[in-house]
Parts: C-alpha cells; sequence; structure tokens
C-alpha cells in the first residue's frame, strides 16, 4: 500500500465516516477489520501520518483513522463524547483537563517543541539573534499572547529581558508562517517544527533563550466504556509505536525534540 | 424597516390592504416564518449569553475601545472609498456601450463570491512588499504592509461589488427614458446624472452603501492575512471577537452583541433616512 491511499482514507474518515468505509473497500488493505482513532493536534500531522501508515502496514487488518485538530478543540470533542481512542495534545495543559474530567489513561510526554526564528529565504534583515529582533523598523510578526504560541513568545522574551515591536499579533502560528513566506514580515517567531515544515519557504535562525519556553506533547489512551481487551492492548501497541524508536525518529526528522 | 416601508407601497397601489395580495400564497408564511426565526434565533441566543453583568467593563477595555474605534474608522473610510470608485463603475456597467461589458461586469463581481481569505492573498499579490505594485509603491515611500491603509483596501476589496451590485440594478430598473428627456432639454450629462439619474436611483444608492458598510465592518478573512493584527492599527473589532475567543469566551460574546448593535444601528438609521427621502 502506497502512503497516497492511506492518506485519502484519513481525510475521509474527518469528513464522514460513511465516506471512509467506501473508500477503504477500495483499498488494497485486505478487510480492515479493528478500527484505531487516534485525535491528535495539527502540528503532528506528518508525523502521525507516517506512523499511522507504518502501523497499518505491521498490523494485518487494522484501520488507524486520524482526527487532527488543535489541541483546544481535540479536548473539548472528547469531553462532549467523540469516539476516540488514543489522544495526543501538543500541550499538557490539554491533556491534564482530560486527566481532571477521567476521560483518559495516564499520559505519557513523548515529544518537545521550542520557538525559533523564522526568516524569508536568504535571511535578507539578516537576523542572527533573538537580540536582533528589537529592531522597531524591522517587520517582525508574531502570534498574539492569547494563543499558546504567543504565551511561549511573552515567556521567552520576558525571560530575556528584551522588548520586542512586532507589527503585527497574529492569530495562530500558521498565520505567522505565512507573512514570512510571501515576504511580508521580515521574521517571525513560530515553533522549530513549523520551520521544518514550511521547507524551503523559510529559513530558521535558532536562538539559545527559546529553552525557557519548551512545549511537552503528552500522549493517552482514552478511557473506554466496554471493557474490549484486545482493542485496548493495539490501542497500547499505538502508543508505543510512537514512543518506540521508529516514532521517535520519524518525530525527530519533523524537528521534534525526546521528552 | 418593514413597517416604514408598508405604508409607502400602499400609498401607491390601489388594491384594497385587508385582501389577500395576489401573488402571496398563505403557505409561503410558514417557510418565511421559518427563515426569519433562523435568522434571528442566533441573534436572541448571543444576547442570553451576554454576562450582563460586567458587560459594561468587557466592551469598555481599552483593546475593546481600541477594536471598536478602528472599525468604525476603517468601515467609514472603506465606504466612502467604495463610492467614489464603485458609482462611476455602476453606472458605466450600467449605462455604458463598449465591447467585453458583461464580462467585464461578472470579473468586478469576483470579489463577493471569493472566500475574504483567497481576497487577502491576491491583494497581497498585488500590494504585499513582494507583490506585483509592491517594489514601486515601496520606491515612492507607500508601504501597505501592517499599514491602517491596508485593512481599508481589504475591506473596500470586499465590499465594493455590493455597491456596484445594487446601484446597477437600480440604474437598469429605473431605465433612460427620464435621462433622455433632461437631455433633450439641454441639460449636460454631469446634470442629468446630478438632477435626474441619482435622484431616481436613490433608494438603491443607499441601500448599496449600507450593505457595503456592513461588509466592511464585518471584514476578517482578507484583513488578517494582508492586513495583519495588532492593536489600534489593524486589529478591528471582528478580529478582537476571534482573539479574545481564545482566552476570555465572555469577552467575545460581549463584543460581538456590539458588532451586532452597531450593524443594526446603521441599517435602522440609514433605511429611515433612506425612506423619508
Amino acid at each position: 500500500m502506497t502512503a497516497q491511499p492511506h492518506r485519502a482514507r484519513a481525510t475521509a474518515a474527518l469528513l464522514a465516516a460513511s465516506a471512509a468505509v467506501g473508500l477503504a473497500g477500495c483499498s488494497t488493505d485486505p478487510g480492515a477489520e479493528t478500527t484505531v482513532t487516534v485525535f491528535a493536534a495539527a502540528s503532528l500531522t506528518e508525523a502521525f501520518e507516517q506512523i499511522a501508515h507504518d502501523f497499518e502496514t505491521a498490523h494485518d487488518g487494522v484501520d488507524v483513522r486520524l482526527s487532527l485538530a488543535g489541541s483546544s478543540d481535540l479536548v473539548a470533542q472528547i469531553q462532549q463524547g467523540a469516539p476516540a481512542d488514543v489522544v495526543a495534545s501538543a500541550d499538557t495543559a490539554s491533556m491534564d483537563r482530560l486527566v481532571a474530567d477521567g476521560l483518559v489513561g495516564t499520559p505519557q510526554d513523548f515529544a518537545t517543541n521550542s520557538l525559533e526564528i523564522a526568516v524569508p529565504p536568504g535571511n535578507p534583515a539578516g537576523i542572527a539573534s533573538l537580540e536582533d529582533l528589537t529592531d522597531p523598523d524591522l517587520h517582525l510578526v508574531v502570534c498574539a499572547p492569547q494563543v499558546p504560541c504567543g504565551a511561549a513568545t511573552t515567556a521567552v522574551v520576558s525571560d530575556s529581558g528584551l522588548t520586542l515591536h512586532p507589527v503585527s499579533e497574529e492569530q495562530s502560528v500558521t498565520d505567522v508562517l505565512h507573512k514570512v513566506v510571501v515576504g511580508e514580515a521580515d521574521a517571525g517567531i513560530v515553533y522549530v517544527t513549523d520551520v521544518a515544515r514550511a521547507g524551503p519557504g523559510v529559513e530558521g535562525v535558532s536562538f539559545p533563550q527559546a529553552g525557557a519556553a519548551v512545549n511537552t506533547y503528552p500522549i493517552a489512551a482514552v478511557t473506554q466504556t466496554d471493557a474490549d481487551t484486545d482493542h485496548a492492548a493495539l490501542v497500547q501497541q499505538f502508543i508505543d509505536a510512537v514512543q518506540g524508536p521508529e516514532g521517535q525518529r520519524l518525530l525527530a526528522d519533523l524537528g521534534f525534540v525526546a521528552p | 424597516m418593514t413597517t416604514t416601508r408598508a405604508p409607502a407601497t400602499s400609498r401607491r397601489t390601489t388594491r384594497d390592504p385587508a385582501e389577500v395580495p395576489a401573488g402571496l400564497p398563505r403557505w409561503a408564511y410558514v417557510p418565511a416564518a421559518a427563515g426569519g426565526l433562523f435568522v434571528l434565533l442566533p441573534l436572541v441566543a448571543l444576547g442570553t449569553r451576554v454576562d450582563w453583568a460586567g458587560y459594561w467593563s468587557l466592551v469598555t477595555s481599552e483593546s475593546s475601545r481600541a477594536a471598536l474605534a478602528l472599525s468604525l474608522q476603517t468601515a467609514t473610510t472603506s465606504t466612502l472609498l467604495c463610492l467614489i470608485l464603485g458609482v462611476p463603475m455602476a453606472l458605466v456597467l450600467a449605462r455604458g456601450r463598449f465591447p467585453g461589458r458583461d464580462l467585464l461586469r461578472s470579473l468586478v463581481l469576483v470579489p463577493l463570491v471569493l472566500p475574504p481569505v483567497v481576497g487577502g492573498i491576491a491583494l497581497l499579490s498585488a500590494f504585499g512588499r513582494r507583490g506585483l505594485l509592491g517594489e514601486s509603491m515601496e520606491v515612492l515611500g507607500l508601504q501597505v504592509a501592517f499599514s491602517t491603509t491596508a485593512v481599508v483596501l481589504a475591506q473596500s476589496f470586499v465590499a465594493l461589488p455590493f455597491l456596484v451590485v445594487s446601484l446597477e440594478g437600480a440604474l437598469r430598473t429605473a431605465g433612460e427614458r427620464y435621462d433622455v428627456v433632461a437631455a433633450s432639454l439641454g441639460a449636460s450629462p454631469t446634470t442629468v446624472l446630478r438632477r435626474v439619474t441619482l435622484p431616481l436611483v436613490w433608494p438603491g444608492l443607499v441601500s448599496g452603501t449600507v450593505l457595503a458598510f456592513a461588509r466592511a465592518l464585518g471584514e476578517f478573512g482578507a484583513t488578517i492575512t494582508f492586513a495583519g493584527s495588532l492593536q489600534g492599527v489593524t486589529r478591528t473589532l471582528p478580529l478582537e471577537v476571534y482573539l479574545q475567543r481564545e482566552t476570555d469566551p465572555d469577552a467575545a460574546v460581549a463584543l460581538s452583541l456590539l458588532l451586532v448593535a452597531v450593524a443594526v444601528a446603521v441599517i435602522g438609521l440609514t433605511h429611515r433616512r433612506g425612506a423619508s427621502r
């Protein structure tokens, strides 16, 4: 099975279960019977698509369905009773809410992510450090303090005792990245994995102060109402796959760091 | 709004208002009522979610006041820009005789059906620093990136078609008979436009202006893509609502209601003025 039909099927699963069933029937997979539904933070998209694909290859008759969204949306969906087997969030705060509600088992940290400066190709403004971003004439774009990446930016900047003069405080990290990719901004503060994901569109400039705000990604099994031990074992195998050497190598390739 | 209009209509027609209107079957009231509920229910529901005790402090916070002031200022500027460009555009499209007019009309309406985010990307391609005109504008010392001007451009881009469509429709409905008579009596084209055409299409012009203002006030996607988001500079009320939603849902609801109130006030005021004309 190539990556293409898998990806198409994963997307379809998000749209409608019926569509997913229809497409699964067309795939080369011999009769997918068991399904593992994985809710994962959007920043894990590439990593989890690959891990899910490898897991399906290794486990005959198992279909992994990925639901990718912002961590707070994933938490809200699970709280509303969405049928998830595994949840992986981009921060411990979201996972803690699920733990407090008794909706998941004990979470385990499997990756971390930290901030990096993104600049357009060739680094026209010659940015080399966090201090370089304090130039008031620079077109600097950051996340608004209200969203997670902005909170991390604020923590790093106040920790270093610097003052930034951003021309825009964006809604999300992807908005910041877009402004850098199109060359509107001279620099932006995003996550290491965003720079890795953007490919040749941006260059990353790492800075030592980033250590002041490291994001930890936890993963946990969602507590099931019906006790199906076979299925629970399969779910645990998926969690192990994420934490295992192969999963960790994939995550490292995408810029994540082991906890 | 409907109540102020109804008497004007019945005055013009000779039909007894008590009679069943000829073109209005009774069953139409059912889906019409459902449609009305569909529009009103979410607005009423929004009102029930408001934390009234803290409402005043929520909508008068520094960031809220900055967003409201910026929204009113940019939406007004955009509406003026739409009037300056849109009225002649509607005239040319309704009255002009040149090849390719129908195609041009369709193209002008594109922002109407375009997702605003796509509009924002298109504006970046034209006016961004690396855009088509970006470099020549930078040479002239004009920088629209991340400025209030960018907000006005984004709002005008999405609002202009609303004005053009409304006015062009009114111009077509009004026809050219009166214009021709006035011209035959010696009036110059500009006098005809000022004294005959525009008074004739006044309601169309007013509703087009209101629609353009409302669209500019609600603009979100093109603004966030093209102009960015900074308090007092580019963060308009819709952007502030979206951002507050992340951390303070109460404030987001309060600001949403404020936006609804501003929209209703604008529509109400202009309609009364338009009707009394």
